[in-house]
């Protein structure tokens, strides 16, 4: 097991999985979406490859209503 | 007739002169009809951690017609430069994804206080700087101060958005002279140099006023989705906007001390008990 932290909140994982994988939960298309895995940005070219680590901090960002 | 043209903003060039904002409105369709109301071709989105915000699983992309609008993402609710800087690069990778062309431009806001929700300059130079590095195309909120503003120009912001008044404060253009001082300040070697007022409108005199004294642009939300009447308000804004910029493109007249006649002045079937006592100088 790894623990991971997506979106603030302390997660746990079987194994080391790519962002496409840690993807399939989220409830709205993949192209409405960008990741940050410890601060930095990961081209979303590079999500079916990228691994998510023990101990990374993932971000999962959407866009929403704003002024 | 004096015609107008686009607003060129970067690479962007937008034939509405009103940005709107996407937040805080009842539901999404009613945000669908009232940007579509407004006229505007350009608008704001937030960027937020998914899931945490929505509990319907809707998404504000499900309503906004992407051929129509170019998306301004913007980095609010962020109170350091280093955070504006994450937020803008987070909007940039959403909107390549999605083709849009506004994956080149960011509304940067450093905010330095939740209370008042005024901009954190310091921070706000910083972020501008490492954007501008990095890239984008920035559209810097900030507060109405001349020499911020100017700064930030020279940082090489591709627009700079000062404040009327307080973020949703409905206050209007509070002080409309520093904001005179701006226009000047920045297009004086630079006449298309685009100013965009952006907050603190509360209704459709305070977007008619903002173009009257020589804004490019004006950015608003709050004022549209918290009206009783969205819809109806975002149509107000519309022709408030089209209203202030041909009053400023027409050329105002001069405010002068006395009356002068509209009719002509001889001819007239009158005696005057006090006529001419006192010699007007305008």
């Amino acid at each position: 097991m790894i623990q991971v932290t997506v979106n603030g909140k302390p997660v746990s994982l079987e194994a080391p999985m790519t962002i496409e994988q840690l993807l399939v939960t989220a409830q709205v298309p993949p192209n409405y979406l960008a990741v940050e895995i410890n601060a930095d940005v990961v081209p979303r070219e590079l999500h079916a490859e990228k691994l998510v680590n023990d101990g990374d901090e993932v971000e999962v960002v959407t866009l929403v209503g704003g002024g | 007739m004096t015609s107008d043209h686009p607003l060129v903003v970067g690479s962007h060039s937008l034939t509405s002169r009103l940005i709107v904002g996407t937040g805080r409105y009842e539901t999404m369709d009613q945000m669908r009809d009232s940007i579509d109301q407004s006229g505007a071709t350009c608008v704001t989105v937030a960027v937020r951690r998914e899931r945490l915000y929505s509990q319907t699983g809707e998404n504000i992309l499900d309503f906004l017609d992407l051929d129509r609008y170019t998306l301004l993402p913007n980095t609010a609710g962020c109170y350091t430069a280093k955070d504006a800087v994450r937020a803008a690069r987070l909007g940039r990778e959403i909107l390549r994804a999605l083709h849009n062309p506004g994956q080149d431009w960011v509304k940067l806001e450093v905010l330095g206080d939740s209370m008042t929700l005024l901009p954190d300059p310091v921070e706000t130079l910083e972020a501008c700087r490492e954007l501008v590095a990095d890239g984008f195309s920035v559209l810097c909120y900030t507060s109405d101060d001349p020499v911020i503003a100017k700064r930030l120009k020279d940082l090489g912001a591709t627009s700079v958005m000062p404040a009327g008044s307080p973020i949703g404060s409905g206050q209007g253009l509070l002080n409309q002279n520093n904001l005179r001082i701006i226009l000047e300040y920045l297009k004086r070697d630079d006449p298309n140099y685009p100013i965009i007022v952006d907050a603190g409108v509360g209704t459709a005199s305070d977007v008619s006023v903002a173009f009257e004294l020589g804004a490019d642009g004006v950015l608003l939300n709050t004022a549209i989705a918290h009206a009783r009447d969205p819809v109806m308000m975002a149509s107000a804004m519309k022709h408030a906007a089209i209203a202030g910029r041909e009053a400023y493109l027409a050329g105002r007249i001069p405010k002068r001390l006395y009356g002068t006649a509209s009719s002509p002045t001889e001819g007239v079937i009158s005696s005057r008990p006090y006529g001419g006592a006192i010699k007007k100088n305008q």
